[in-house]
């Protein structure tokens, strides 16, 4: 197990009573953002554990994250060869297990769990050919799932997106059955910035415990370092809600 | 045909250091690897023989100008001779190591270096500004930091010039596609179009990273019996200049005749580098450490050993190869790209290996520090290379070119703008106004560079506390304090083309301004001078004249030179470039959140312009606009810029201003419309005092482009406090107008109203219309 190299110091957590809640952050070679999927659990009070792509074991942790970043490169398809590693064996059995461990995929992530077999659907390269920086507006389209429950149903929030291969595809009985079910977590509101089928960008597997998405709720946690409507700050209900569940959960 | 090592060892002809004593009278290709007869005679000289082909190709690239900075290096001394005390108080690291160190207090300390990949660029937009990236960051790994941003600043051709696009989507995406791929956000940079750099793009790529004081790691080779260590990716036949010369002395002409001479980057490769070296450092397991740049290995080697102590012996045979027909002085010139060299102690070759395993990268063991003082390369054991280190990296030729000031200096800065030609039919009325400042910023240099930025991740990281639009882009360095660093990099190559001495200082000045206005103190200048070919007097002086400018000002604002970069022959045929001294400024800022943005927010804010206007509109972007260059820049006072920094500074500390943007490039009219679009709030603006007090027309208000200037919004409760703080410190301040949320325009007093939904679509739509 790695630990994450981190600069500074952690902020002081806010819900103290959450602390006991340990989140697993994953690192692969080439992940990006595995420091703010930390600083962004440790911002909504939770502990932030670092997993390392080869462990083998999950440490005990009460949810995971799996962060952005370029996994291997992305020279094959992105998330191909990381579905392999040896931790992602253990995710995916925990995920379905009758314990139901709860998974956030962002990004890179998100392509990992289609990877995985975990989510349904690929993504492919954005339909502009180019990678994209930009504050984009969500609407939460499902709040029932281990990730959404401390937003409200139909809630717009901001969240920055950037990626290459952000394009959401999946086949017209998948992408049915995901409406049908509920299992449609996020929808880009306003612009499609990447081709996305039903302007999709985010899912939930049946379970709602394993949730997918392209835009990056992590890098919306702090005032002065996110978007730049409202706080800045409408991620971080991800991590309050999965926080509040398992704390919730263990009372 | 076989390639295996056994016999691709003999099929070489290895010209060993015996054969070389042997047949003093062997014809070599010096002429064709770039060395003149003075410097290859000063060859045989240092060695007492001739070169071997290996000790020939690492002496032609370390004697080239690119490495050995032989055309610049009189001129650069004055970086460091004009230093005073209270500029070397916070520099733990000065010029000399791969990048400059200064201190930020609390035990932390920023690294930050500027430097040119503008001839790849050209060749191969994509790859030439991706690796240029790589290369700056690997600098910033080899002095112990965790690098932590990156910046572009690029200059292209005529933005309709069908060869621009190539460019610029090549090297747009190539920065992207590494620097996202890295996890460093880009938080600012340039993007200026003109013509004469059509056949000569300038791509310059500054890296900033931050380490703790007791990280600090220096590329030398101490401690005899020490391991020297080469990892990371493989060595390639990319990067090799003048290597089919090389490829000749090998008999075998099945092999691939060209070689691409540009790096091909992998940032998978560099990514996993980055970690596994602040792994390496955090456990304390390298004693020295240099990245692979320019000059590949024989700059590793070379430099390691004459920094260190004694001396170094490497086997080459022992370099993982990613094609096994690489002859000796191949290997010792390739320049692939992410790999990284270093000096382990045998106690500590365990643990080293431990790290390597973990990420996956590929080493190999080349030798050891020795106590000769020779620097020995061997061929399967036998000798191909025996130098004095010192003379390969330290001691190359340094010329004293001529240089003089051009003949047509002069006509050119009798060339005013003012009654020129292109003057005629100056913009007066306010139809003529409104119509002037839309064209202006929607002008290829002042449009929106979101076609950009926007392909770049500005996120990762989360300590991004600005980014561009901004005047400067923000780090956060200490979580729990705030810490962090601003910067900026700015060039005018018209004014320096202008006036070289002025130009240069113009361009910190700016810089300095921009650092200053996002509230942070400047601490440290890096320097990337890009210019025309030395050996042409004209341009000789616009370079000695810049250095000379520069340096002056750097002592007389307080800055010192960290470190930085020379890139000469930018020019095509005997038609150079603008001189362009493109200077980087780091400031520190005591809290981040305490940054200034540049746009206003709050309604009823006052407005106020810092500074005075004069009539100096040559060299400017509406003079460009009009195709006229000539006449003088406009003129410098780094006393007054170090006043309104002052000013700046303290009214960012002290709560007195919610959004300041500094006056450069297109004056106050682009200032405004800047302002006002970042976040789509306007004003009322009335200029009219400002004419009276200035003597100057609306027109000139707007468009000059006098230094020296900013415009802030106070809030209604600090306007007093603010005014006396100016008032108190005699510098000259004026209050233009009131921000105003709810009208959704810019009304400038004798100007047709500009409603910003117009505003910004002139502003936006230029560069997709160009570029898709």
């Amino acid at each position: 197990m790695t630990e994450l190299p981190l600069i500074g110091g952690a902020p002081v957590a806010v819900e103290p009573h959450l602390l006991g809640a340990k989140i697993g952050v994953v690192t692969f070679p080439g992940t990006l953002d595995d420091r703010d999927a930390a600083r962004a659990v440790r911002l909504a009070g939770g502990t932030a554990v670092a997993l390392w792509h080869a462990d083998t074991h999950l440490a005990d942790v009460d949810a995971v994250v799996i962060p952005g970043g370029f996994s291997y490169g992305d020279y094959l398809r992105a998330g191909a060869i990381s579905r392999f590693a040896p931790l992602m064996s253990r995710i995916i059995d925990a995920a379905n297990s009758d314990a139901k461990l709860p998974v956030l995929g962002i990004c890179n992530g998100f392509q990992i769990l289609t990877e995985s077999h975990l989510l349904p659907g690929s993504m492919i390269k954005n339909d502009h050919l180019k990678f994209l920086c930009r504050d984009q507006v969500l609407r939460v389209e499902n709040n029932k799932t281990l990730w959404t429950s401390d937003y409200e149903a139909g809630e717009e929030i901001t969240v920055p997106l950037k990626n290459q291969d952000g394009q959401y595809i999946a086949d017209d009985k998948t992408l049915d059955a995901l409406e049908a079910e509920g299992r449609v977590v996020f929808r880009y509101v306003g612009w499609n910035p990447n081709g996305s089928r039903r302007d999709i960008a985010g899912i939930s597997n049946a379970a709602g415990n394993v949730v997918g998405l392209m835009p990056h709720p992590e890098h919306a946690v702090e005032p002065g370092f996110g978007p730049e409507s409202n706080a800045g700050t409408d991620g971080l209900g991800f991590f309050t809600s999965v926080l509040n569940k398992i704390v919730g959960g263990a009372q | 045909m076989t390639t295996s090592a056994e016999t691709v060892g003999k099929k070489f002809n290895i010209d060993t250091v015996e054969n070389a004593a042997k047949t003093p009278d062997t014809e070599l290709p010096w002429a064709e690897l770039g060395l003149k007869q003075n410097e290859f005679d000063e060859v045989v000289k240092v060695l007492g023989r001739r070169p071997t082909g290996a000790e020939l190709a690492m002496y032609s690239v370390m004697w080239s100008e690119h490495c050995s900075y032989k055309s610049s290096k009189n001129h650069l001394r004055q970086f460091g001779e004009k230093v005073t005390e209270e500029m070397k108080k916070d520099m733990l690291v000065g010029i000399g190591e791969n990048a400059g160190v200064t201190n930020l207090g609390d035990g932390w300390a920023v690294t930050f270096k500027i430097e040119s990949h503008n001839s790849p660029s050209f060749v191969e937009p994509y790859q030439g500004a991706a690796t240029g990236i790589g290369g700056i960051v690997r600098d910033i790994i080899s002095m112990g930091a965790r690098p932590v941003a990156v910046m572009d600043p690029l200059r292209f051709g005529a933005i309709d010039h069908p060869d621009t696009a190539r460019v610029m989507h090549g090297a747009v995406a190539g920065i992207g596609g590494y620097g996202n791929s890295l996890g460093l956000p880009n938080i600012g940079g340039e993007m200026v179009f003109d013509s004469v750099y059509q056949g000569n793009p300038l791509v310059n790529a500054l890296a900033v990273g931050v380490m703790r004081h007791e990280d600090i790691r220096l590329a030398n080779a101490s401690g005899k019996g020490n391991k020297v260590v080469l990892f990371g990716a493989r060595t390639g036949g990319d990067g090799i200049g003048g290597a089919s010369v090389l490829a000749s002395e090998s008999f075998d002409d099945t092999k691939p005749s060209k070689r691409p001479a540009v790096q091909v980057g992998d940032p998978f490769a560099e990514k996993v580098l980055i970690e596994c070296c602040l792994e390496l450092f955090k456990g304390s397991l390298v004693e020295g450490i240099q990245d692979l740049g320019a000059a590949g290995i024989s700059c590793a080697t070379s430099e390691l050993a004459s920094n260190g102590d004694g001396g170094m012996q490497v086997e080459l045979t022992s370099v993982l190869l990613r094609d096994p027909t690489l002859t000796p002085g191949e290997i010792l010139m390739s320049e692939s790209q992410e790999r990284m060299m270093a000096v382990v102690t045998p106690g500590n070759i365990a643990a080293f290996e431990a790290v390597m395993d973990k990420w996956a990268v590929e080493y190999s063991w080349l030798g050891e520090v020795t106590d000769t003082g020779r620097l020995i390369i061997t061929w399967e054991g036998e000798v191909i290379v025996d130098v004095d280190p010192r003379t390969v990296a330290h001691d190359g030729p340094v010329y004293d070119r001529p240089f003089a000031r051009p003949s047509w200096q002069d006509s050119v800065q009798a060339d005013t703008f003012t009654g020129s030609v292109q003057d005629a039919g100056r913009p007066s009325t306010s139809g003529e106004l409104a119509a002037a400042i839309t064209e202006l910023i929607a002008s290829p240099n002042m449009c929106s560079k979101a076609w950009i930025t926007k392909q770049y991740d500005r996120y990762v990281g989360g300590n991004t506390a600005m980014a561009f639009p901004d005047d400067a882009g923000v780090v956060r360095v200490d979580e729990e304090t705030g810490l962090g660093v601003a910067l900026a990099t700015d060039a005018n190559g018209r004014y320096t083309y202008l006036d070289p001495y002025h130009g240069a200082q113009l361009a910190l000045a700016e810089a300095y301004r921009n650092v200053a206005t996002s509230g942070a103190v400047p601490m440290a200048v890096s320097d990337c001078l890009n210019f025309g070919s030395p050996e042409d007097p004209d341009v000789m002086w616009q370079l000695a004249e810049s250095i000379r400018g520069l340096s002056d000002a750097c002592m007389e604002l307080g800055v010192p030179v960290t470190g930085g970069n020379v890139s000469l022959y930018n020019q095509t045929g005997t038609v150079p470039i603008h001189p362009s001294p493109v200077v980087a400024v780091l400031g520190k800022l005591d809290d981040v959140a305490r940054r200034t943005p540049s746009g206003w927010k709050e309604d009823g804010q006052a407005i106020y312009l810092l500074g005075t206007t004069a009539a100096e509109l040559d060299g400017s972007e509406w003079s460009n606009l009009r195709g006229h260059l000539g006449g003088l820049p406009p003129k410098v006072d780094l006393s007054m810029e170090r006043q309104l920094g002052e000013i700046l500074i303290n009214a960012s500390r002290d709560g007195m201003i919610d959004a300041a943007h500094d006056l450069s490039e297109g004056g106050l009219a682009a200032a405004l419309v800047e302002s006002a679009l970042r976040y789509g709030v306007g004003a009322r603006i009335a200029l009219d005092e400002l004419v009276e007090r200035d003597g100057v027309d609306l027109f000139t208000a707007l468009f000059s482009e006098s230094q020296g200037r900013a415009i802030v919004s106070v809030p209604r409760s600090e306007e007093i406090r603010f005014k006396d703080m100016c008032t108190a410190r005699g510098f000259a301040h004026l209050r233009i107008g009131v921000v105003d949320a709810a009208g959704g325009k810019l009304e400038i007093n004798g100007v047709d109203e500009l409603s910003l939904d117009a505003l910004s679509e002139a502003h936006e739509a230029t560069l997709p219309k160009y570029f898709g």
